[in-house]
């Protein structure tokens, strides 16, 4: 019986030429999609080809993207984290409160790091520790990291952050490249080698692929999956410097609904929302392709709601289309 | 062990709500009042009717988390029906909102479906579209209470037989969805599809068409809470609502629906939104400021998982039969 099913099943000892692979990639298509977003808004609207205009469009993904990076880990090992925002509120609510006792900006930096490592060892332990789903347990703590804010701030607000803890969201490294868009590159390329050139990437896969597989091939699966979820939480702290610091202000509600703008981020970057499969790259495109369709809508004045019906089209319409593309396909094949 | 299983976590829940008013009582004894009681159970009827909603889809092995924003747009459309026809008669609007709940409902259901799409992915993609679309139809604008006709306001608060209709709306649905879960093939289905989906093929019992529905039943009840949402506050705008998908889920997660499917019950579900509702309306009384809401009902939600998991821990995987017989 062995037999018959390895007899039937084709396997290629070779598959197709990389490039040919490259161009037929869910990245090829994307970054297709996003030089044609590019072309549109410079055609649609006379400010979009303008440097600094430019410049100040990354700040519509960069914070989002270095969560991304650590959350494509997250999903491609199986798990999920929607409690990024709420440790955002959590972070960014501490570094306030000690920015109100004079903290200067390295604590503050140590404080959001810190914060954001707390709260993904928090998720951790759930899920790693006492075994729960973690789309259960990110959904509680989604409420539990912003209701510790909202009782720490009430309906008030931290201002009064130290001068020079502006650079991080507002400051240029060279004429129009913001700090940020440096990090943002940075944490890209340390997510992009340690997904697909270390050992840990590679247990990161075939922990989404068959967690049991992984277990008995020697992986230690519940220490990856914790410090995946320490990455997500660290990154989280990262934005939450970046974003604190490029507003200047803290209020419980910061960075509401950035969970989903993250995990759209993911999926249209060619994710698998299942486990198992996904790239760096593409997650890097993807958010170039938010950044741009939020920004092309946002110079032809589309108010932000009406934005989010297109990340939610989006969304589903990635994950959508390609299935309903093979479903026609399939039923056409048929005679 | 499932049926041995189910009302022991019922009491434990039913002591736990019963503690928990002893304990407020002792603060401020008018809360155990029977009027004050019943005003609690008519804060919490929206949350009790979207929690059996909630619980058929988890049952099946799905999620809804576009509950809210379901009920907002739906709220908004019969808001601005009433506005522009403010003859038509209550039934008419609430019929409306059913369908038009379950019409939203079926979207989710048919992504999940037909399309194999995780309903996480499915209902926080359409929880923002909603949204939007409440935005674009309302041009951000209010529907006030003024605007609205005083029959479409006045019908959740109505009292019969001493309780507002919007409570016995809630105790109806209880009703029905009892009735449902137990005694008529779909809801028997239901539980199967969560238990083992592919035990209930091989019974003949159709998996993405059981989820297909579950999405209906739940965008159905959200779509007519919405009309009692909006009635009954008699103000509709985009934000209303906002949030309240996690306490619908904090509700079934307390309530001891497993969200692995397959394991719950109508109780647990109504036991769990009655616990969520007395903690919110008891934070004001003992003078505990309601930021304390949100942080509350996480961790409420945390520690209820982790005491499911607990209770209902699988065995391990049996490799060597003749071991586990010996045993």
């Amino acid at each position: 019986m062995t037999d018959a099913t390895s007899q039937t099943r084709h396997i290629p000892d070779r598959l197709h030429s990389r490039l040919y692979a490259t161009l037929r990639s869910w990245e090829a298509l994307l970054l297709a999609v996003a030089v044609a977003i590019f072309i549109v808004n410079s055609f649609t609207s006379p400010y979009f080809l303008n440097a600094w205009n430019l410049s100040d469009a990354t700040f519509n993904f960069t914070e989002k993207a270095m969560i991304a990076f650590a959350m494509a880990l997250l999903i491609i090992a199986g798990e999920i984290d929607l409690s990024v925002a709420s440790i955002i509120a959590l972070a960014s609510t501490a570094m306030g409160f000690a920015a109100q006792y004079g903290a200067g900006t390295p604590e503050l930096v140590i404080i959001g790091l810190t914060v954001g490592l707390l709260c993904g060892a928090f998720n951790a332990f759930f899920v790693t520790v006492l075994g729960l789903p973690s789309i259960v347990v990110t959904i509680g703590t989604m409420s539990l990291f912003r209701g510790i804010s909202f009782i720490i701030l009430g309906d008030g607000a931290y201002r009064g952050y130290p001068a020079d803890f502006a650079w991080f969201g507002q400051g240029y490294v060279f004429w129009v490249i913001t700090v940020e868009m440096v990090l943002f590159v940075i944490i890209a390329v340390i997510y992009g080698v340690l997904l697909h050139k270390t050992n840990f990437g590679r247990a990161v896969y075939a922990i989404g692929n068959n967690p049991t597989g992984a277990l008995f091939s020697g992986i230690r699966v519940q220490r990856v999956k914790f410090i995946l979820f320490l990455l997500t939480g660290l990154m989280s702290g990262v934005a939450a410097i970046c974003l604190t610091s490029r507003l200047g202000s803290t209020r419980p509600s910061i960075a509401t609904g950035m969970e989903l703008e993250v995990v759209t981020m993911v999926v249209l970057g060619g994710v698998n929302i299942l486990g198992g499969s996904g790239s760096i790259p593409g997650v890097v495109i993807a958010a170039f392709v938010m950044g741009l369709v939020t920004f092309g809508l946002g110079l032809l004045n589309v108010p932000g709601i009406v934005m989010s019906i297109f990340i939610g089209l989006l969304l589903i319409g990635v994950i959508a289309l390609p299935r309903l593309w093979t479903m026609i396909a399939a039923r056409r094949a048929k005679p | 062990m499932l049926p041995r299983f189910l009302p022991v976590r019922e009491t434990i829940l039913s002591v736990a709500i019963l503690a928990l008013l002893l304990l407020i009582s002792t603060r401020f004894s008018g809360f155990i009042a029977p009027a004050n009681l019943a005003n609690v159970f008519n804060d919490t009827a929206p949350l009790i009717i979207l929690a059996l909603g909630q619980m058929v889809v988890i049952l099946t092995r799905c999620i809804d988390l576009s509950v809210a924003a379901n009920l907002a747009l739906t709220g908004m459309v019969v808001a601005m029906i009433n506005v522009a026809l403010p003859g038509l008669p209550i039934p008419v609007i609430i019929a409306i909102a059913i369908l038009l709940g379950a019409l939203m409902g079926a979207v989710n259901g048919l992504l999940v479906w037909k399309l194999a799409i995780p309903p996480i992915v499915v209902t926080l993609g359409t929880m923002t579209i909603f949204r939007g679309i409440i935005f674009l139809i309302s041009d951000g604008k209010w529907v006030n209470a003024h605007e609205m006709s005083s029959a479409f306001t006045g019908f959740p608060r109505a009292a019969v037989l001493g309780l507002p209709v919007l409570s016995w709306v809630a105790v109806l649905t209880v009703i029905i969805f009892g009735i449902m879960m137990a005694r008529t093939s779909l809801g028997r289905s239901i539980f199967a599809v969560g238990g083992n989906p592919h035990a209930a093929v091989y019974t003949g019992i159709d998996v993405g068409k059981t989820q297909f529905l579950a999405f209906v039943l739940s965008g159905a009840l959200a779509g007519l809470t919405g009309y009692l949402w909006v009635a009954r506050y008699a103000v509709a705008y985009v934000d209303i609502a906002g949030g309240f998908e996690l306490e619908v889920v904090a509700a079934c997660v307390i309530g001891g629906i497993s969200i692995a499917g397959g394991i719950g019950s109508v109780g647990g579900a109504v036991l769990g939104a009655l616990f969520l509702g007395v903690v919110k309306n008891a934070l004001p009384v003992v003078n505990i400021s309601p930021f304390w809401q949100l942080a509350i009902s996480g961790s409420a939600i945390l520690i209820a998982v982790a005491f499911n998991a607990r209770a209902g821990k699988a065995k391990g995987r049996i490799i060597l039969k003749s071991a586990e017989a010996s045993t």
